[in-house]
């Protein structure tokens, strides 16, 4: 046997192992959800370094404390809000009503359950002024109109999304604000609180909400072809409906959804602050979620989305909250520090960047 | 009356002009003398290469090789305002200028005259004066000072050439400007050609209408496939023979064509089934004069016409991509509503579009899911395809139709523009159509996918499909037709029986010349 054709064979053994290593590696490089994961990991580890104590975590009184669990339960509202965006988004639309609607929805539940505490034989007892159940639909079935309107805006009269939604940003807190005459509404209705700060099996409520709606979306999109209609509407709307896709019916359906998330939001914001503020609720939600979506890799121009990442947007965007503010960092950096850490994710995402970025790289080599 | 136009010397001539894209020759050794003082038009089908000879003109593409000489200098214009300050200014079908500006904002917008010596601030006076007086140039007495969008879009033509003649432009091209005007209009716009021309402006039209081409042009160039086919004096060049020369007379069959020649001997028009769809009076404002006809099912029922001619807006009428407002179409006997591609897709229509990027493809989708929309829209949004249901379908498509591509899950954008035209056939395949409308199913694609797919339209059509096969290649049409109808100028030209017309005769319906 020749020792050399042997040897030949070997090497070639090796560098078909070594390409398909780095075929492996390249691909996972290129998954779209490494990018976020990445900055989120970025992001605790600065943390981890910094701020002591950070990855600690404690069962007190059958709850989970610490910073971690603070984050996730801060983030809940704006992982609603940015899953519902990404449907949105995912079709080529925008919708800046969220903040607004957060409000209208946290007005409308604080309204009606207003409540009072009475002593019964000494015992607290909470009464709600109509039932919690009615009240909380109330709150939701007036997001839902909101939505039905952004949609029919949008997919009915044919207007530009962002200034469709851009009439209920504006309407929408004016009409919280009216109903409340700009006051703040206090709720003294301790079952409502739950929403925005009770623990079940030791994990903070709104988690819950959360996972709930993520999992119902993750079936719409496995179990219904929901996912590859928005997908598709979002790419091309016009050969869309010419393949038969309800094209106006699934974009009025995607403003009734974000709303509904919106909607979700606000009752788990007000729950929190055991009140409802027309004036400050959800201010400029929308723009952190349309953050969110970006971070997590859906693209602004529609079609191919990703609700994990969207989760992940919304976490990095919290964790950086928090990091900032533990690292005491005055109050008045704090946007521009989020501005920069922002900018730098985006720019990372961005094809014509990587371009640059390989191009640079080349031309030394070359 | 035009200058003798040999005797000068060519305003701007264009010596073997090579483009290609990609690997895909666009426009090969393309040769045009324009001279000044006369009115010559550029005539070719949809991808004779037009679009592309203005745009190496105008400097939005650089040739691959040849030269652009203007006035015997020669020039490579690097963008559209490197080839205006050489004296190059065009005017597009869509006028794009800034419709809430005034009239002579648009004529100076970037080159406002200013006070003290240019310097100084906006000279708004002077401004209205002089466009006044280059509007007058045309026979144009308008005010100025009116925003443009106060105009019809005829005025507005006249104040983009305007704005061409006053950055003192030797040569003027216009892009199919007559698209969008009326009669009246176009009268208006030729009046002041003409009278450009008298005064020595060397003119380059673009339009696909054979009536104003003779109307106005001294003489004609004709490309046909990236390739110059010739230069005539517009009065030498009957009607019949400039459609010959833009669609192209095979001189001997080539193998593809004798391949399919022999298909059609075998197969002979098929026994003609029932009647599947009855149109009467269909038709729609702007788009199509109303129209009667029928389609049996296993018969193929051509199209024929140039661009424009309403072929294309039957077809979606058909489809229900338009709306018609006359008319009334039966299926199977039965009156039916078709006012959404839904509603013709659930009466069994399919529908293979001319526009595969902007109609058809779903280009970030797979092959596999761009296969199986049609299927699953129809089934609707509850009833999702079984992943493994859906994989079996495409997969089959892809072994059936010979799709090319890596595996069913690739983009389709990725695919050759055949084998993207595959897949979207295999998207209506899919759904089991009664009757399938294939608008230029060929276009754009190679000789051989050509070939492939019609061989599958004859396939289809003896299992008893109805297929309505539009096609600006006649002798594609004549070849897999049963029964045609050649539209011209929004009208029917005639309906007709295979065997019963000819290349030639088909031509002269569509030029108008009675068969």
């Amino acid at each position: 046997m020749n020792p050399n054709l042997l040897s030949d064979h070997e090497d070639g053994k090796l560098a078909a192992s070594a390409h398909l290593r780095w075929q492996r590696l390249s691909r996972l490089l290129r998954a779209p959800l490494l990018r976020p994961l990445a900055a989120l990991a970025v992001l605790l580890l600065i943390d981890f370094l910094m701020i002591p104590g950070f990855f600690h975590i404690e069962l007190k009184e059958g709850h989970l404390y610490g910073s971690l669990i603070d984050i996730v339960n801060r983030a809940a509202p704006l992982m609603l809000a940015a899953l519902g965006m990404t449907l949105v988004i995912a079709t080529r639309g925008i919708d800046i009503s969220v903040g607004a609607v957060v409000a209208i929805s946290g007005t409308v539940a604080a309204m009606l359950i207003g409540g009072t505490m009475v002593m019964h034989d000494g015992v607290p007892t909470y009464a709600s002024n109509i039932p919690m159940g009615w009240a909380l639909a109330a709150a939701m079935g007036a997001a839902l109109l909101c939505g039905a309107w952004n949609g029919l805006l949008v997919a009915g009269l044919g207007l530009q999304p962002i200034i469709a939604t851009l009439i209920l940003m504006v309407a929408g807190r004016g009409l919280a604000q009216l109903l409340t005459d700009g006051q703040i509404i206090t709720v003294y209705y301790k079952p409502f609180f739950f929403l925005g700060g009770g623990y079940l099996l030791g994990l903070p409520f709104s988690l819950f909400i959360v996972a709930g709606m993520f999992v119902v979306l993750a079936l719409l999109m496995r179990k219904t072809a929901l996912g590859l209609f928005i997908q598709s509407v979002g790419i091309n709307p016009v050969a869309s409906r010419l393949a038969g896709i309800r094209t106006a019916a699934l974009i009025f359906f995607v403003y009734c959804f974000c709303s509904v998330c919106a909607g979700m939001a606000g009752l788990m914001i007000s729950a929190n602050i055991k009140s409802a503020d027309a004036n400050n609720a959800g201010l400029l939600l929308e723009l952190d979620a349309i953050l969110a979506v970006t971070l997590g890799g859906t693209s602004l121009a529609g079609g191919k989305f990703s609700l994990v990442g969207s989760v992940i947007g919304a976490l990095i965007i919290q964790a950086l909250t928090y990091t900032i503010y533990s690292l005491g960092v005055p109050p008045e950096v704090n946007m521009v520090v989020k501005s920069v850490v922002v900018f730098l994710v985006c720019l990372s995402q961005s094809p014509e960047f990587r371009n640059l970025v390989h191009s640079v790289k080349r031309v030394p080599s070359s | 009356m035009s200058i003798a136009a040999s005797s000068a010397e060519p305003a701007l001539e264009l010596i073997g002009i090579h483009k290609a894209f990609t690997g895909v020759k666009a426009l090969s050794d393309v040769a045009l003398r324009l001279y000044p003082g006369e009115v010559h038009t550029l005539m070719g089908q949809n991808g004779a290469g037009k679009s592309t000879l203005i745009k190496v003109l105008t400097g939005v593409y650089a040739p691959d090789s040849g030269h652009i000489l203007l006035r015997g200098k020669a020039i490579a214009p690097r963008s559209t305002l490197d080839a205006q300050e050489c004296g190059i200014s065009t005017v597009y079908q869509e006028v794009n200028l800034c419709p809430n500006l005034s009239v002579a904002e648009n004529i100076f917008i970037g080159r406002y005259p200013r006070k003290w010596g240019g310097f100084g601030p906006i000279d708004w006076q002077r401004m209205a004066v002089d466009a006044t007086q280059l509007l007058a140039r045309l026979d144009l007495h308008i005010d100025v000072q009116r925003p443009l969008s106060a105009y019809p879009l005829a005025i507005q033509q006249m104040v983009a050439i305007s704005r061409a003649l006053s950055v003192s432009a030797r040569v003027l091209i216009l892009d199919e400007p007559t698209s969008s005007l009326d009669e009246a209009e176009v009268q208006l716009l030729f009046k002041v050609l003409r009278s450009l021309r008298d005064q020595g402006m060397a003119i380059l039209f673009v339009t696909h209408f054979l009536d104003q081409t003779y109307e106005i042009s001294d003489r004609i160039t004709v490309l046909r496939n990236g390739v110059r086919e010739g230069e005539y004096a517009a009065s030498a060049l009957s009607r019949l023979e400039l459609v010959n020369k833009m669609v192209g007379v095979p001189v001997d069959a080539s193998a593809a064509g004798q391949a399919l020649a022999e298909h059609a001997e075998i197969t002979p028009a098929a026994p003609a089934g029932e009647v599947f769809l009855q149109a009467r009076g269909l038709g729609r404002k702007g788009a199509l004069a109303p129209q009667d006809f029928s389609l049996r099912s296993g018969e193929v029922f051509g199209l024929c016409g140039l661009l424009g001619s309403g072929r294309t807006e039957l077809a979606r009428l058909l489809f229900g991509a338009d709306r018609a407002d006359s008319g009334a179409i039966g299926i199977k006997g039965q009156n039916v509503r078709l006012s959404t591609p839904r509603d013709a897709i659930a009466a069994g229509i399919g529908f293979c579009s001319e526009d595969r990027k902007k109609e058809g493809a779903i280009l970030e989708l797979s092959v596999r899911e761009n296969i199986i929309l049609a299927l699953q829209a129809r089934n609707g949004l509850l009833h999702v395809i079984p992943r493994k249901q859906q994989q079996q379908i495409a997969t089959n498509y892809v072994k059936w139709l010979g799709i090319k591509t890596p595996d069913i899950d690739t983009p389709i954008g990725s695919l050759s523009g055949g084998n993207q035209q595959k897949a979207l056939l295999a998207r209506w395949l899919a759904t089991a159509p009664d009757m399938l409308i294939l608008d230029e199913p060929t276009r754009g694609i190679d000789v051989r996918a050509k070939q492939e797919i019609m061989d599958f339209v004859m396939a289809l059509c003896r299992k008893g499909m109805a297929i309505l096969f539009i096609s600006s290649e006649i002798p594609e049409v004549l070849r897999c037709s049963d029964r045609m109808l050649v539209l011209r100028d929004r009208q029917a030209g005639g309906e007709f029986v295979r065997g019963q017309l000819d290349e030639t005769s088909v031509l002269q319906v569509i030029a108008g010349e009675a068969a």
